[in-house]
């Protein structure tokens, strides 16, 4: 098993820690979203299928039942009018923590997102605020095809007014979703689906495991948060720097484990704002760095990751930062794994990085 | 003046959920055949009533009556029937291939299967469908081969798809069919522009747009209507009121309005209701619309009122949010039977001549099956190639992705 290293931040007791239920991934989300609306009367959650139903993954389970219909319910089939009514209960005061079915149908709501929520705050001098967190499934690994798999994230981060998360286990997703929601300005929350149910290395064709497992499927029933914005280092390494997130940090940590690099795992948690001094600190470190992510290459979130790691650690590195992605192309359905960053393609990287001298 | 009680929030509901008695005792309908037949070049402000009501064709016994029935011959008819049956019989052997794990997802139509036979009947060759992921009758009511479809569903080496796309995203040009997207009601104004294009082009082709009721939620639907209306599109704008979006129940996205129908009357756009498990109706109804747009006099909004008797998909299982029983009580029964009833009736066909049938469609779906797993299915046998994936990006392989594929090494 690779070695995880844990930060608990926030303010969950010691004696919670104690007698920790362990969660996956949806059960740390609903509980997330559990806590937030006992806290916050003013927090409300809602999206297709999420009402009654409890929304197609069940994050949202209950919810309805337990707050009633005024906190929790079904929305028509509108991701438009989704995020456009959060914007307004945003700037009426709530709290609104909207789901979008899969983040590859943002795309109606990207305007209301963009030209509306990220800038609400700087065109109105801080007259109107836009407190609002927008959840949705991303990432690929269940034969989805291209409108079921994609990871829109770079869409998301080159926007200034956002701020971008993407959890990695269930722990933190329970963390950063309260935080999320806490946080005075608009968050997209990425939720790589293939988490959802297990943690998933990419080894597409071993037995499906569970998060029982894994020590962090150990989550609070209360409240805690883990701050926007501070990545973790989930393997300590001396050769190369990973920087992942998401489904790809398990990915990593199977890579490295496999090809017995010792290379240092850094979980982003958050990409924007990003935790730039863990990073730097690695690879002045390491003195190598790759970078992995499942949406397509060009213009991708890595780019910016390797532009920053050249123009901080420069004179440190000793070999050109990689790139290990999805391919420049739609997410294709048949040939999946093929299209997936999986294990043996940064294995490979990994290879040939630590070689170039 | 001040309100004596605050706001308060409005959540529609639906009559019943699980564990509840099923209840359409909201969904009023009127008597086969009663309903008037205008010309098709009236005044929308003229039929404005028939957003409201609900053609009909067949009666409790079968019969078909009033002004709206068809000039279908028998042998007509029970071709349609045939179509029916297939597409009932296909999504049957494919949701199993499905649960048998030699795909990764299906969607079944059952309920359903008048809309999108009749449908295609009315249509003429030439004209383009811009279909949603529920309308395969357009397909197999226009001899689309069942063996390319089940490729596509099986993602194997001669999907006509090259794998790229989900179990039953099919597209063909040649059958007057727009591939299909995914993300629900994009293709419904692509549809008017379709129609706007022949219309600049002075030809005679028509488009037919494809909704379902959740998705005119979406601002494409509304976008649709509007080009539709001030140009004068010659398009037929189909909506399928199948009662649920997964599920969501069909009030969530109709609102106030009444009808789904009924949108279209803000724009100006002739509007009607039909029993859509009704083929007679429906098609009688599609072929008046279809005949408007033809003559130039713009686009039609149709409402087919149906029930989706299955789940939404084999990702979806409706006793969590529905009652169980609740497509048993669905007060306009089933297409098939009700087709099969209209042709015993008429003396045209028996239930013996029907038990033939069956079996007889069935040994054909099967040896299109056996014929379509020869070239794979999704985790076995012939697959679709890994360069498949970098092909058709572009018209031409750029150089990034001709990098990006010698990395993998094919
Ligand atoms: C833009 C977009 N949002 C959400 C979805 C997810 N989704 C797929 S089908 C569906 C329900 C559609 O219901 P309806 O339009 O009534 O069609 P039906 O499935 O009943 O035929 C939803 C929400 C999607 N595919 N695209
Ligand atoms: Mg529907």
């Amino acid at each position: 098993m690779p070695s995880y290293r844990r930060i608990c931040v926030g303010s969950a007791s010691r004696s919670e820690f104690d007698a920790m239920p362990r969660m996956t991934m949806i059960e740390a989300i609903r509980s997330a979203l559990d806590v937030s609306m006992a806290r916050n009367d003013d927090v409300v959650v809602y999206g297709e299928d999420v009402g009654f139903f409890g929304g197609v993954f069940r994050c949202t389970q209950g919810l309805q039942q337990k707050y009633g219909v005024s906190r929790c319910f079904d929305a028509p089939i509108s991701e438009c009018g989704i995020v456009g009514t959060a914007i307004g209960m945003a700037a009426y005061g709530l709290r609104p923590c909207v789901e979008l079915q899969f983040a590859d149908y943002m795309y109606p709501a990207y305007d209301q997102i963009v030209s509306e929520a990220a800038r609400l705050r700087y065109r109105s001098a801080g007259d109107f605020t836009c407190p609002l967190v927008i959840r949705m499934p991303t990432g690929g690994g269940i034969f989805g095809g291209q409108t079921h798999s994609q990871s829109p994230e770079a869409l998301f981060t080159h926007v200034a007014g956002l701020k971008t998360v993407v959890p990695s286990n269930p722990y933190d997703a329970k963390g950063l979703l309260i935080a999320a929601i806490e946080d005075p300005d608009p968050v997209i929350f990425l939720e790589p689906k293939r988490l959802y149910n297990g943690p998933f290395d990419g080894h597409h064709d071993r037995p499906v495991t569970a998060w029982a497992k894994h020590e962090l499927s150990e989550v609070p029933e209360g409240h805690y948060t883990t701050p926007l914005g501070k990545a973790v280092t989930r393997r300590a390494g001396e050769a190369v720097t990973i920087l992942a997130y998401g489904t790809m940090v398990h990915v990593a940590l199977a890579a490295v484990e496999e090809t017995g690099v010792d290379a240092e795992v850094i979980d982003l948690r958050t990409l924007l704002p990003l935790d730039l001094e863990t990073i730097a600190a690695s690879v002045a470190k390491t003195g190598r760095c790759i970078v992995l992510h499942e949406a397509t290459l060009t213009s991708g979130f890595g780019a910016e990751l390797t532009a920053l790691v050249q123009e901080h650690c420069f004179y440190h590195l000793e070999a050109p930062v990689m790139r290990v992605t999805g391919w420049d192309t739609p997410y294709p359905h048949a040939q999946e794994w093929d299209y997936f960053p999986g294990p043996s393609r940064l294995g490979q990287a990994l290879r040939d990085i630590v070689e170039t001298r | 003046m001040t309100s004596p009680t605050p706001l308060h929030f409005h959540v529609p509901e639906p009559a019943s959920r699980p564990g509840g008695k099923p209840d359409f005792s909201g969904v009023s309908i009127p008597k086969a055949g009663s309903v008037r037949r205008p010309p098709v070049d009236v005044l929308p402000e003229e039929i404005r009533d028939l957003a409201y009501s609900i053609i009909r064709v067949l009666n409790h016994e079968g019969r078909a009556i009033g002004p709206w029935v068809p000039d279908l011959s028998q042998d007509e008819l029970v071709a349609g029937l045939r179509h029916m049956m297939t597409l009932r019989t296909f999504d049957a052997r494919m949701q199993m291939a499905q649960r048998q794990g030699k795909t990764s997802f299906y969607m079944q139509h059952t309920g359903e299967e008048a809309v999108s036979c009749a449908f295609r009947i009315a249509l003429g060759p030439d004209d383009m469908n811009f279909p949603t992921y529920r309308q395969a009758g357009l397909l197999i009511a226009h001899d689309y081969p069942l063996v390319d479809m089940m490729c596509q569903i099986y993602s194997n080496e001669h999907d006509p798809l090259k794998g790229r796309q989900l179990p039953v995203m099919y597209s063909s040009k040649k059958h007057g069919f727009f591939s299909i997207s995914g993300n629900l009601a994009t293709q419904f104004v692509q549809a008017v522009g379709w129609a706007m294009a022949s219309a600049i082009k002075r030809n005679h082709r028509i488009a037919a747009a494809w909704i379902g009721d959740g998705s005119t939620a979406e601002s494409d639907f509304h976008a649709a209507l509007v080009f539709a209306s001030t140009y004068k599109a010659p398009v037929v704008l189909n909506v399928v009121n199948n009662q649920w979006a997964i599920s969501t129940f069909q009030g969530i996205a109709r609102g106030g309005s009444g009808t789904f129908a009924a949108r279209g009357l803000g724009f100006g756009i002739p509007a009607l209701r039909v029993d859509g498990n009704d083929y007679l109706a429906t098609y009688a109804v599609a072929k008046w619309a279809i005949e408007r747009a033809r003559l130039n006099l713009g686009p039609t909004l149709i409402e087919y009122v149906t029930y989706r008797a299955g789940a939404h998909s084999t990702s979806d299982d409706p006793s969590a949010y529905r009652p169980k029983h609740e497509s048993e009580e669905w007060p306009l029964g089933d297409p098939v039977i009700r087709l099969k009833q209209h042709l015993i009736a008429a003396g045209a066909w028996s239930e013996e001549r029907h038990k033939q049938t069956e079996a007889e469609i069935l040994a054909t779906v099967i040896a299109a099956q056996k014929e379509a797993e020869a070239f794979g299915t999704l985790h076995s046998g012939g697959k679709p190639s890994a360069r498949d994936i970098f092909e058709d990006v572009y018209a031409e392989l750029p150089p990034h992705l001709r990098r990006q594929r010698q990395q993998i090494g094919v």
